[in-house]
């Protein structure tokens, strides 16, 4: 009788939890810098960050954590998103009493469809706000041009995802929104209307029926929307999104500057190591140092005052994740996500407007609706992909308007865009435009010669002349980011507030006259 | 020796422009590019798919009765295809109620139409007067069938101001 086996037997049952614990974790507890690091490299999900982050990259007033709030709020919308797949039906006959279901029935839909609504807005906002932080501090140089092609390819998946999202529901705004939205998309036949060649080159009609799969709005519409919105356009986000991710680290982290002082870093944590100078080359070295760029090894300087990731980071990015979530949760029980009558492709809302982030296109829209939909648009997109790609000059980034410098310019061009917007929306509104004083006047000067059109030519000149005056394309590329973000957000709050029934000027939502 | 054996390389690549191209180069490459033809054939495939030969629209033409049944100033709104038909002495006309700016439903004013979303403005006869629309309403062509009836076909657009005339 051998007995060894059996005691080994049971001795392994009773260590199983400590094996298990030890076949998953293979690291100890992280209190030493090896163990630190090994969570972080030896885990999936945590390896899209590096083991040590610089401490500048920690600072609060640097980054407001902007990205990282946009990233949470697309997490929310997920997980939110695939539980309102559970009872959404994606069809035109049973589509509006599943929200309904959402909303009445089921148990915590209503509070799960107003976090989904209401993270869309704060992803959105982020998105913009992210955006601007990156520009302003001159991240997007130093090898990172890439990355901002891709933060303008994720603005875009964003706006998509919003306006897909839209239709599902199938009430009178949604059916509204999208009639007008997916008619911007044929507005090229403005254009190509006026030129009379429509009938040989619609690219106009061809986007429409893409994107309804009919001529009309309806059943093929919606199933097309859903399609996008559920699989393709978040398939492609988290694709893209990944990719930003991964060349934050490629890229050599966040954007900082080459000379940080101690006072740059009041308030981000400190660890031993990282104000450690190295006073001699390490004795051991790798074989991969080969294909790193840059000084190596550091001698006689610290490790770039870098922290452990663990837990410095991770634990930045849960509480904002946290702070995000609270944010939405709070939003969603305090106020509804809005559900009108079941659409009537007979009577247009009144007025119709569309979800709030595309109010200001909607204004720019009313004047011409190729320019404001299309052209201007297609232009600022463009505008803003080929930032990095013309603005080559190296200088010192990772600071707030280049270190103050660009704090004049950017004030300067804040003024002289609400005044020009203002006055330009004041004047349309008090005089009207081409047409009300020349009837007989030619589409064609309508679509070139619109208030949209012509605030985008003030804001252009306004850039080119910083671009004289102070001898550098950064600087003219911050009046004319500064300029249309300011137009961007006078617009969409003037056609939020100010524009109400046939989308007349009224001081007051209270004005507006009953139906 | 090529230059990839000289470099260590697995696998040889000859890239010596004035030197032949090796059989196994040759294989190689055709098989890329034979790859690459064959994805870029099947997205080209695949562009077509979105777009069914068929639309499942509804016929745009319509019955809306007989010529008799329009008395002079009859005013007559076909809500499920968004048309109007009016009378007047020189004959019936088939309006489109589509705003030609982004496809809203204008309404019937005492002075013409008015689009509820932008703001357009048109006349009696459907041509702009104000706002953003690019051109006048669509005008439809009205025909009468064998058996007395007229039809309206809302595919088929006719200048403005033409009638059909009773």
């Amino acid at each position: 009788m051998h007995l060894k086996a059996i005691q080994e037997f049971f001795k392994n049952i009773h260590e199983f939890p400590k094996t298990l614990k030890q076949s998953v974790v293979r690291h100890d507890k992280p209190t030493s810098e090896r163990a630190r690091s090994q969570i972080v490299f030896g885990n999936i999900f945590f390896h899209i960050l590096s083991t040590r982050i610089h401490r500048y990259s920690l600072k609060k007033a640097y980054t407001f954590g902007l990205g990282v709030i946009a990233a949470s709020s697309f997490v929310i919308l997920l997980v939110t998103g695939i539980l309102l797949m559970v009872y959404y039906k994606p069809s035109v006959e049973l589509a509006y009493d599943s929200i309904k279901d959402i909303h009445f029935i089921v148990p915590g839909g209503r509070f799960i469809r107003n976090v989904h609504r209401w993270a869309t807005n704060v992803m959105i906002v982020t998105v913009f706000l992210h955006m601007a932080r990156v520009f302003y501090t001159a991240a997007y140089k130093k090898g990172r041009a890439f990355n901002w092609l891709l933060g303008i390819l994720l603005l875009v998946l964003t706006l998509l995802l919003g306006f897909t999202g839209y239709l599902l529901p199938w009430d009178q705004l949604a059916y509204w929104a999208i009639t007008i939205a997916t008619n911007i998309a044929a507005s090229t036949r403005e254009l190509t209307d006026a030129l009379n060649f429509t009938h040989y080159f619609d690219p106009g009609g061809f986007m429409k029926v893409l994107l309804l799969g009919s001529e009309s709005i309806g059943e093929e519409a919606l199933i097309r929307f859903y399609w996008l919105h559920c699989i393709i356009l978040p398939f492609a986000m988290m694709m893209v999104l990944a990719v930003h991710f991964w060349r934050i680290r490629k890229d050599g982290g966040l954007a900082r500057p080459d000379h940080i002082t101690e006072k740059d870093l009041e308030g981000t944590p400190e660890d031993p190591l990282s104000d450690k100078v190295f006073t001699y080359a390490p004795e051991k070295t790798y074989g991969l140092m080969c294909l790193v760029k840059g000084k190596s090894p550091a001698v006689n300087r610290g490790p770039e005052q870098t922290v452990s990731s663990w837990p410095h980071l991770v634990i930045r990015i849960v509480t904002l994740f946290m702070l995000t979530f609270a944010f939405t949760c709070l939003y969603a029980l305090w106020l509804n996500a809005p559900l009108k009558e079941l659409a009537n492709p007979a009577v247009p809302e009144n007025p119709a407007k569309a979800p709030w982030y595309f109010l200001g296109l909607q204004e720019l829209v009313s004047y011409s609706a190729f320019m404001g939909g299309v052209g201007i648009p297609a232009l600022a997109l463009l505008g803003l992909a080929l930032i990095p790609y013309l603005d080559r000059r190296d200088q010192e980034i990772g600071r707030w308007f280049d270190n103050k410098e660009g704090k004049q310019v950017a004030i300067c061009s804040f003024v002289f865009s609400s005044l020009t917007v203002i006055g330009m929306l004041a004047f349309t509104v008090k005089f009207g435009w081409l047409r009300n004083w020349f009837p007989q006047i030619p589409q064609l000067v309508i679509t070139f010669i619109n208030p949209g059109t012509v605030l985008v030519a003030c804001f252009v000149s306004w850039s080119f002349y910083w671009m004289g005056k102070d001898n550098s394309i950064r600087m003219a590329a911050i009046a004319l980011f500064t300029c249309f973000l300011v137009g961007f957000v006078i617009l969409t709050y003037f056609a939020t507030y100010h524009r109400g029934p046939n989308w007349e000027f009224y001081w007051l939502q209270s004005q507006w006259p009953g139906h | 020796m090529s230059t990839g054996e000289k470099n260590g390389l697995a696998c040889r690549l000859n890239i010596d422009p004035d030197k032949k191209i090796s059989r196994r180069d040759f294989l190689g490459l055709s098989a890329t590019w034979a790859c690459a033809a064959a994805w870029a054939l099947t997205l080209i495939g695949l562009l077509k798919f979105p777009k069914p030969a068929l639309l499942p629209d509804i016929s745009n033409k319509f019955k809306i009765g007989k010529p008799e049944d329009f008395l002079v100033g009859t005013v007559k709104i076909f809500e499920d295809k968004n048309v109007i038909i009016l009378r007047d002495e020189e004959g019936i006309l088939a309006m489109s109620l589509v705003c030609t700016h982004l496809g809203c439903i204008v309404s019937k004013t005492s002075k013409g139409f008015a689009c509820p979303c932008h703001g357009s403005r048109y006349d009696e006869k459907g041509r702009v007067i104000r706002g953003p629309a690019p051109r006048a309403l669509d005008w439809f062509e009205i025909s009468q069938l064998p058996g007395g009836k007229l039809l309206v076909d809302a595919g088929k657009r006719v200048p403005v101001g033409t009638k059909y005339a009773v």
